[in-house]
């Protein structure tokens, strides 16, 4: 679930019609002395992280003028709090606070149906006040057409001894809540506390809302740029990756770093998962062999080739993994020999020197195998594959033994062919694809065509051509199956090549100091 | 018997023009479910692997007679008004394939489908395959596949992970366990047809004699069987194994989730909950053929 920072959860409240502090966020010294001027009179500076307790870490502060709220903002600014650099800082009007509420709205999966939540006691240890207080705290099931009514609201309300003119104001709250979280699809969405205040009004003091990852394409005005709970910002590996799942709607491609600036002796493992279920069994197996987990990463629900590479690219930008363990279910009902095809084009491109162990049961796994270690025989480390009927624990044993053994060969990196000037090409709907005819005419096999999953090639004067028109290709017929490169390197004559980029690593690389 | 899907169950596929869509009818008809036709608007009059396709879902029944599954491959913004689509023409078992497909769009398919007595498995499923009779989804891949990995017998399984389910469903084919029906209810946090809802299913079902579960951290399912075991609900033997206990903890939505939750959603909430009740709850994923056996045998001594 995409989590907003408070002052972006204030601002959608706000535009609800739910009354919030006076305020807005501030970026720097400045800015805050510029606020604080405009609200006049003493302040609350909120540094906008995600952690529980701010005010006992010292992450909510006080100021009575401008220059105090400089000052103190000067000392915030910058600060690491749990991965987070301290970039923004909510400036408020300070408010007198005499009691508190709590109201949260979250999707019920019992109820099937979004549940409101409201307590008469203020939220601090809300767990705690429904097991002490249960008279305190009272629920409302929404139905999700009719949504939350004003009525029922009221009822929730009278419930709990809340009466009068303080029962309407706060349903009035309720029912927007409830608008709000409908309108913007928040998977969850909490004041809290509701505060009412020495001259008479009730406010959101602080909100905690998180949007539905798989909606976020309705809401581009939320500048979420990553539709994904993470406990930190995203990394920038992280951020390249997601750009690749975004372009590319063809099966589920997830990554997310666990770790970053380890050293060779910390023990971390690039992973390579599919599917949810698989990858934490096989990341378990790995960690109970005395591994860390650098990375987690999926690929699943039937990805091209293309994309199993570039994640294979993406988890090798990882400075100092001992080793890149792949395991799922085991028993994948996609074609595997196209994670194959797709981690060999990555493995060779990257000349690996670390060992690879990956688990490839499931449909067409004999070749998958095939395909993944004889194609990668010659690289400096060993590559391992295994199958259906070769345990998760087994996989994470051959995994260990390789990294302790430690063996490499010395092998160089075979120079890439160079380009002659006749070169046929087309693009594909991520990539580009390149024959180089030079080669191709004196190429016996013409494996290209034979192995074209999609068979989209025919041979035209002894060279490769489309049999279908360019805008189909880019389209999506070429699947990019990577065949024609793959299987043209090894049993051609080296004149298929396909370009797939990826958005920013190369920058990343550079920067990391990855050659 | 088996739950939900048999040989004689009529199935259009919704989407069917679509990549995903015309691979898996293809598996469909090779394992042999009863596919009648496939929908998708604007490709009225086209066929697909022999398959008549139609503009709309009501065409569909009108011309192939009434529909007992639909099952969808539409794109996931889509996935609502393809469901709803299909209840609305009178089909009362819907499978949503899609991944990613808005927790509000589930929300509203729950509601039409509780007003028109209707059901759906997903979304973000594989699907269901009841072995030697039909697959409903992408479960195998390939009928080939389907076939040798999953042999027919009286254990139900019920899924909460894609490919797990298949990988469960053939360790145990290999252990020389017979299934009824497999299925995968879906990765998402809400669903159609949970796990209580299939395993009152397979506790209705005189094919069904054992129940196997792959629970997993999160949401109140596995807490809702041993609710429905602990008030003699489900009566049949319940193999249960929950995935994701090294899980980084803390993934609650909020504190009003573990208010609603209680103690619900975490690994050792499960486990102790399914123990008490009297399930089978084993550690490790491979001992769950074993301890299926040893179910097996048990009831098989005492008839
Ligand atoms: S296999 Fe390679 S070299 Fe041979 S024709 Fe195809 S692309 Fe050219
Ligand atoms: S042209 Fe054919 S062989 Fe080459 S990547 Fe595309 S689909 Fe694969």
């Amino acid at each position: 679930m995409a989590r907003l920072h408070e002052y972006q959860g204030k601002e959608l409240l706000k535009s609800a019609g739910i009354p919030v502090p006076k305020g807005r966020v501030a970026e720097n010294t400045d800015e805050v002395r510029t606020v604080t001027e405009e609200l006049e009179g003493e302040v609350v500076l909120k540094a906008q992280v995600w952690t529980t307790g701010r005010f006992g870490k010292g992450l909510i502060q006080f100021a009575s003028d401008p220059d105090e709220a400089a000052q103190k903002a000067a000392g915030l600014f910058g600060k690491e709090v749990n991965n987070f650099t301290i970039n923004q800082i909510l400036v408020e009007k300070k408010i007198e606070i005499t009691t508190e509420y709590f109201a949260s709205l979250i999707i019920s999966d019992v109820e099937a149906a979004p549940v409101m939540i409201f307590s008469g006691m203020g939220g601090t240890g809300v767990e705690e006040i429904v097991k002490k207080h249960p008279d305190k705290v009272s629920f409302a099931t929404i139905d999700v057409i009719k949504g939350l009514k004003d009525f029922q609201a009221r009822n929730m309300l009278a419930q709990i001894g809340i009466s009068g003119k303080e029962q309407a104001k706060l349903a009035d709250i309720l029912v927007k809540l409830w608008e709000m979280a409908r309108a913007n699809d928040a998977r969850s969405a909490e004041i809290n506390p509701i505060v009412f205040t020495r001259d008479g009004q009730f406010l959101a003091a602080d909100c905690r809302i998180t949007i539905d990852d798989y909606a976020v394409y309705r809401h581009p005005e939320l500048n979420i740029e990553i539709a994904r709970e993470l406990n930190r910002p995203p990394s920038e590996l992280d951020r390249i990756a997601f750009q690749v799942e975004k372009n590319d709607y063809r099966g589920t491609f997830y990554f997310i770093q666990m770790a970053q600036g380890f050293d060779q002796n910390d023990n971390y493992v690039g992973f390579h998962g599919a599917g949810g279920g698989g990858s934490m069994m096989s990341m378990d197996a790995v960690q109970r062999k005395g591994y860390k987990i650098a990375n987690f990463c999926d690929t699943s629900g039937n990805p091209p080739a293309s994309k199993v590479y570039r994640a294979a690219k993406i988890i090798l930008s990882q400075k100092n993994i001992r080793g890149y363990f792949g395991s799922g279910s085991g028993v994948a009902s996609q074609e595997q020999f196209h994670s194959a095809r797709g981690l060999v084009k990555a493995f060779r491109e990257e000349w690996i020197n670390i060992p690879a162990v990956i688990r490839l049961g499931g449909n067409s796994e004999d070749l998958a195998v095939r395909i993944l270690t004889e194609y990668t025989r010659d690289l400096p480390a060993p590559v391992e594959g295994y199958k259906k009927d070769n345990s998760v624990e087994y996989c994470a044993e051959r995994f260990d033994a390789l990294v302790k053994k430690g063996s490499r060969k010395d092998s160089a990196k075979p120079e890439s062919p160079s380009l002659s000037g006749n070169i046929y090409s087309f693009e594909t709907l991520t990539g580009t694809v390149t024959y180089d005819y030079d080669r191709c005419l004196e190429c016996e096999s013409k494996i290209c065509v034979s192995k074209c999953v999609p068979q989209i090639l025919r041979l035209e004067n002894e060279g490769p051509v489309l049999n279908i028109t360019r805008e189909e290709a880019k389209k999506g017929k070429c699947t990019e199956c990577l065949a024609c490169e793959v299987e043209c390197y090894f049993h051609g004559n080296k004149g298929g090549h396909i370009d797939l980029p990826i958005k920013g690593l190369e920058e990343y690389r550079r920067k990391v100091g990855i050659a | 018997m088996s739950i939900l899907i048999d040989r004689n169950k009529k199935v259009i596929v919704q989407g069917i023009t679509g990549r995903e869509g015309m691979t898996r009818t293809k598996l469909m008809l090779d394992y042999g479910t009863t596919v009648l036709g496939g929908v998708t608007p604007g490709r009225g009059g086209q066929e697909v692997h022999g398959l008549s396709v139609f503009d709309t879902v009501r065409e569909a029944v009108d011309n192939l007679g009434k529909i007992d599954v639909s099952v969808i491959f539409v794109p996931a913004p889509l996935v609502k008004d393809a469901a709803l689509e299909a209840f609305d023409a009178g089909i009362t078992l819907a499978v949503l394939v899609p991944d990613r497909v808005p927790i509000y769009d589930v929300l509203e398919i729950h509601y039409d489908a509780r007003e028109k007595g209707a059901e759906f498995v997903g979304p973000n499923t594989l699907g269901l395959l009841s072995p030697g009779k039909a697959v409903l989804g992408m479960m195998g891949g390939r009928a080939k596949s389907a076939q040798e990995w999953f042999k027919p017998g009286n254990v139900g399984v019920t899924s909460r992970s894609g490919g797990m389910t298949s990988s469960l469903a053939y360790y145990l084919s290999k252990s020389g366990i017979g299934l009824s029906t497999i299925i995968h209810v879906g990765g998402d946090a809400l669903v159609g047809l949970p796990h209580p809802a299939v395993v009152k299913k397979f506790q209705e079902d005189p094919e069904t004699d054992v129940i196997v579960i792959f629970g997993e951290i999160g949401t109140s399912q596995e807490e809702m069987v041993a609710e429905l075991i602990a008030n003699g609900t489900v009566t049949k033997p319940v193999v249960a194994y929950i995935g994701g206990r090294a899980a980084q903890k803390g993934t609650r939505f909020s504190h009003a989730g573990a208010i609603i939750e209680g103690n619900r959603g975490t690994y050792e909430g499960k486990v102790s909950q399914l123990r008490e009740a009297g399930a089978h709850v084993v550690e490790e994923f491979q001992e769950i053929p074993s301890a299926t056996l040893d179910v097996l045998r048990n009831l098989s001594a005492k008839n």
